[in-house]
C-alpha cells in the first residue's frame, strides 16, 4: 500500500533505531508516554519496543476512547438499550466493556437490541431505515471522533431525523494530560489524531508550564520510532518545545472546520468522571442547548449511578503509567481479554490487551 | 535479571499455565462470540461438548473423527451453513455446504465420498432462489467428485431462520499416504499456506454493504482435495497435519496447533501472501488478515526436508493457477510453547493469538 508501506520499512527502522541509540545518554532512564491509544497499539502490534534499548521505556497513557469509559456509564448504556423500541449503536469494542452488571453484549444476548456501527452516520441511516424506532448512538472518542458525531448529529437536525439521539461520552485530551504532568520523569509523545483536529498549539504547556519536549506523531512504526528520536535529541540539547513529527496530516493550527462544528453541537461538562482517574473538570462534552433534543440523556431515563471500579481493578494506575500491565494484581489472571475485569483489558488500543495479546513473551534488549 | 524483569517473567509464566488448561464454561447464556471460531468458541467445545461426549476420535478436536468401519479407515464430519448474504462475490451459501464439509474430510486426509443435505428454509424465501442453491449444490458437488446420499428437509415460520441454513455431513476413505495429527508437529517443521488470505471474510463483509468500499473481492470458497491429493503424493511422509482456516482465520489455527502439539511457532508476516485489496480493505477496517476467515485456504506443517517438495507440488495443482501462491510463512519452534510468535515486516516481534470473538458473524 503506498503511503503506508513507506512508514512500515524495517530498513529505514533499523536507521532510526541506531540514531536512537547514539542520541540516548548513556546510563539514563527515559520514560517517553504515548498518550495516545492508537500509538500503544501500533507499537505492540509491530513490536517497535524491540528496536529500542531497554533504558528507554515507552510508558502507555490515557488515551484510548474505551479505556476511559467508567461503569457507571456503561450501565447508563445498558439502561437505554433496555428501553422498549431503542436500537443501541455503538463501536464494536465498546460491547465488551464490563459495567456493573455484565456488558452491552450480553444485554444483547438477552434481548436487547444493540448493534456494532463503524460510524455515526451508519448509526443515522440504521434512524432512517427504521423510523418507529429509537436509535441511539453512544458516542465515545477523543476529539478525533467528536467532529464526526457532530456531523452526524447536524446531519440529523437538518433532516429532521426525530427518532435519533446521541448519548455522549466524549472527552478532551488536554485535562487528564494536565493531571498526568505532576509525574517528573515522563517525556509526551504527542497524539497525532487528536492533534489532526486541535492542532499542535493545545500543547504549548506542556513546554510552557512544565519544561517538557512533547513530539506530535504519525501512528506507524517509523513515525513513532522518528518522533522518540526527536524527544531524545531535545532532550540531550536541553530544548523543550513542541515539534510536529506528523506535519504530512497535521496543522499546527488544527482543522478550524471542525473545531467550528464541535463548538456548536457541544458544550463542555462541568465534570465527566474518567476510568480509573476520577472525575475531571472541564474534560468531557455534552450536547449544547441548541442540540438538547438530540441528547438520549434527557430522552431517556438514564440512572446516572457512580459505580466504584472493582476494588482489583488497577486500570487507573495503568492508564497514569504509574505500573505497567503486568504489574496489576489481577493481569492475566482474573483479568484477561476473554473476561475483562478493566476497561485497558477491552479495547485493542488498551494498555492491557494490547500488552497481553501482543506483547506476552519476554524479550532481550540492548542497555546503553 | 532485576526485579520487574522477574516480576514480569514470572506473570507470563502463570499466564501461559493458565492457557495451556482446557478452558471453562462459564457464560450465562450464548453470545456471537461463541459462534466466531476464537476462544469463546474454544470453551464452548472443550468446557461443554468435549466432557459430555468424551471418546478418543472427538478429543483430537481434529476437523474429521475417525471411525472403523468394517475394517476400512473412515473419516466422517459435519458442518453447518448460516452466512448471511446467501450469495456474496464468488459463491454463495450452497457452494460453501459443499465445500466446507469436503475440506473438513480433506483436512483429515480423507477422500470425500459421499453427503448429506439438510435444508432449513425460512416460510416466503423464493422459489427462484432456492433453485439456485440446489444448482449450486450439484455443481459443487459435480466438481469435488462426492455423491450426495441422502437429505432432509424443513420450513421454519418467517422471521424463525434468516432465508436458509444448510447443514451437510461428509463421509470420506482415509488416504494410506500420510498419518495426519493435530499432535505430530515438531521443532524445525515447516508451515505453509497455500494461498493468499483474508479473501472470503473480506468478501462477505463487503458484500453485506455495511461499508461504502469499492473493491472487489472474490470468496476462495473452493474443495481443498486436489491440493490435499497433491501433497500426498508428493510428498506424504513429510505431511504432519493440514488444517483449513477457516472461522478465525490462519492466526486460530496456528495457535490450536502449537497447543495440540506443545509447540512454539515463529511465523514471518513479510511471507505470508495477501492480495492488495484483502490488504486495504483490512487495514482500512483494522482487522488483522490472519484472523479472517478463508474458505479455499489450508495449512500444512510439513517436515523441513519435505518443504520444498511440498510447495512444489501446492503451486502446480490445477488450471487456474489456484494455489500457485503458496508459501513457506514460518517454522515451528520449541519454545515459548504453545504461542505462536510473528516477526513484523518491521523488524519487531510480537505474540499472534485468537481473537476473543469476531467483528463479523455469519460468514459460513
Amino acid at each position: 500500500m503506498k503511503y503506508v508501506d513507506e512508514f512500515r520499512d524495517a530498513a529505514l527502522g533499523r536507521l532510526l533505531a541506531g540514531e536512537i541509540l547514539n542520541a540516548v545518554e548513556p546510563g539514563r532512564h527515559v520514560k517517553i508516554m504515548e498518550v495516545c491509544g492508537g500509538h500503544t497499539h501500533s507499537i505492540y502490534k509491530y513490536g517497535v519496543d524491540d528496536l529500542l534499548p531497554e533504558n528507554v521505556e515507552l510508558v502507555h497513557g490515557p488515551g484510548c476512547p474505551v479505556c476511559v469509559i467508567p461503569m457507571g456509564r456503561v450501565d447508563d448504556g445498558i439502561a437505554i438499550a433496555q428501553e422498549p423500541g431503542v436500537i443501541l449503536t455503538c463501536f464494536g469494542d465498546m460491547m465488551r466493556v464490563p459495567g456493573s452488571d455484565g456488558t452491552l453484549l450480553e444485554a444483547k444476548a438477552r434481548g436487547a437490541d444493540v448493534r456494532m456501527v463503524y460510524s455515526p452516520l451508519d448509526a443515522l441511516r440504521i434512524a432512517k431505515a427504521n423510523p418507529d424506532r429509537e436509535v441511539v448512538f453512544f458516542a465515545i472518542g477523543f476529539e478525533t471522533t467528536a467532529p464526526s458525531t457532530a456531523l452526524t448529529l447536524k446531519r440529523a437536525k437538518a433532516e429532521g431525523v426525530a427518532n435519533f439521539s446521541c448519548f455522549c461520552n466524549h472527552v478532551t485530551i488536554v485535562p487528564p494530560l494536565r493531571a498526568l504532568l505532576d509525574s517528573p520523569d515522563l517525556r509526551f509523545v504527542g497524539p497525532g489524531h487528536v492533534c489532526t483536529v486541535v492542532g499542535a498549539r493545545p500543547l504549548e504547556f506542556i513546554c510552557e508550564d512544565y519544561n517538557k519536549p512533547v513530539v506530535v506523531s504519525g501512528f506507524e512504526p517509523v513515525d513513532i520510532l522518528q518522533s522518540v528520536l526527536m524527544i531524545l535529541r531535545q532532550l540531550g540539547e536541553g530544548r523543550s518545545e513542541v515539534e510536529n513529527q506528523y506535519k504530512r496530516v497535521v496543522p499546527y493550527e488544527g482543522n478550524l472546520r471542525a473545531l467550528e462544528v464541535m463548538a456548536e453541537v457541544f458544550a463542555l461538562r462541568p465534570h465527566f468522571e474518567w476510568r480509573g482517574l476520577g472525575f475531571i473538570s472541564h474534560s468531557g462534552l455534552k450536547l449544547s442547548d441548541a442540540y438538547s433534543d438530540l441528547d438520549a440523556e434527557l430522552r431517556f431515563a438514564v440512572p446516572g449511578v457512580r459505580v466504584a471500579d472493582p476494588k482489583a481493578c488497577q486500570c487507573g494506575e495503568v492508564l497514569k503509567g504509574v505500573i505497567k500491565p503486568f504489574e496489576c494484581k489481577v493481569f492475566g489472571s482474573a483479568c484477561t481479554p476473554e473476561r475483562p475485569i478493566g476497561t485497558c483489558m477491552v479495547s485493542s488500543e488498551g494498555a492491557c490487551a494490547a500488552y497481553y495479546n501482543y506483547g506476552r513473551f519476554a524479550r532481550e534488549r540492548v542497555v546503553v | 535479571m532485576n526485579g520487574t524483569a522477574a516480576r514480569e517473567a514470572r506473570v507470563l509464566d502463570i499466564i501461559e499455565t493458565q492457557r495451556g488448561k482446557r478452558p471453562k464454561f462459564r457464560d450465562e447464556a450464548i453470545t456471537m462470540a461463541h459462534g466466531a471460531g476464537g476462544k469463546a468458541t474454544g470453551a464452548l467445545i472443550e468446557g461443554l461438548l468435549l466432557p459430555a461426549f468424551a471418546s478418543p476420535a472427538l478429543d483430537v478436536l481434529a476437523d474429521a473423527g475417525m471411525v472403523d468401519v468394517a475394517g476400512a479407515a473412515t473419516a466422517l464430519t459435519t458442518d453447518s451453513f448460516v452466512v448471511k448474504p446467501i450469495r456474496f462475490p464468488g459463491g454463495s451459501i450452497g457452494e460453501l455446504a459443499v465445500n466446507g464439509t469436503v475440506n473438513d474430510l480433506a483436512m483429515a486426509g480423507a477422500r470425500p465420498l459421499a453427503l448429506t443435505l439438510s435444508l432449513i428454509l425460512e416460510e416466503g424465501l423464493p422459489a427462484e432462489m432456492l433453485r439456485a442453491e440446489v444448482e449450486a449444490i450439484a455443481a459443487a458437488a459435480r466438481a469435488a467428485a462426492v455423491a450426495i446420499v441422502a437429505g432432509d428437509t424443513k420450513v421454519v415460520e418467517r422471521g424463525h431462520a434468516d432465508m436458509m441454513y444448510i447443514c451437510t455431513t461428509g463421509l470420506g476413505h482415509i488416504d494410506p499416504r500420510a498419518a495426519l495429527a493435530p499432535t505430530a508437529l515438531r521443532p524445525g517443521d515447516r508451515l505453509i499456506v497455500s494461498g493468499p488470505i483474508g479473501a472470503h471474510g473480506t468478501a462477505i463483509m463487503l458484500a453485506r454493504g455495511e461499508f461504502e468500499l469499492d473493491a472487489t473481492i472474490v470468496s476462495d470458497t473452493r474443495s481443498l482435495w486436489p491440493a490435499v491429493d497433491a501433497l500426498l503424493e508428493q510428498a506424504g511422509a513429510g505431511l504432519r497435519c493440514l488444517r483449513d482456516a477457516t472461522r478465525g482465520g490462519v492466526a486460530s489455527v496456528l495457535n490450536e496447533l502449537a497447543r495440540a502439539s506443545g509447540v512454539a511457532m515463529l511465523v514471518q508476516e513479510a511471507a505470508v501472501p495477501v492480495d492488495p485489496a484483502v490488504a486495504g480493505a483490512a487495514e482500512l477496517l483494522g482487522i488483522d488478515p490472519m484472523h479472517v476467515a478463508n474458505e479455499g485456504v489450508l495449512v500444512a506443517a510439513v517436515a523441513p526436508e519435505w518443504a520444498d517438495a511440498a510447495l512444489a507440488a501446492l503451486r502446480a495443482v490445477g488450471e487456474d493457477g489456484a494455489f500457485a501462491r503458496a508459501a513457506d510463512i514460518g517454522e515451528v519452534r520449541t519454545s515459548p510453547t504453545g504461542m505462536v510468535l510473528v516477526e513484523t515486516g518491521f523488524g519487531g516481534r510480537r505474540v499472534m493469538d485468537q481473537l476473543v470473538g469476531d467483528p463479523l458473524p455469519r460468514i459460513c
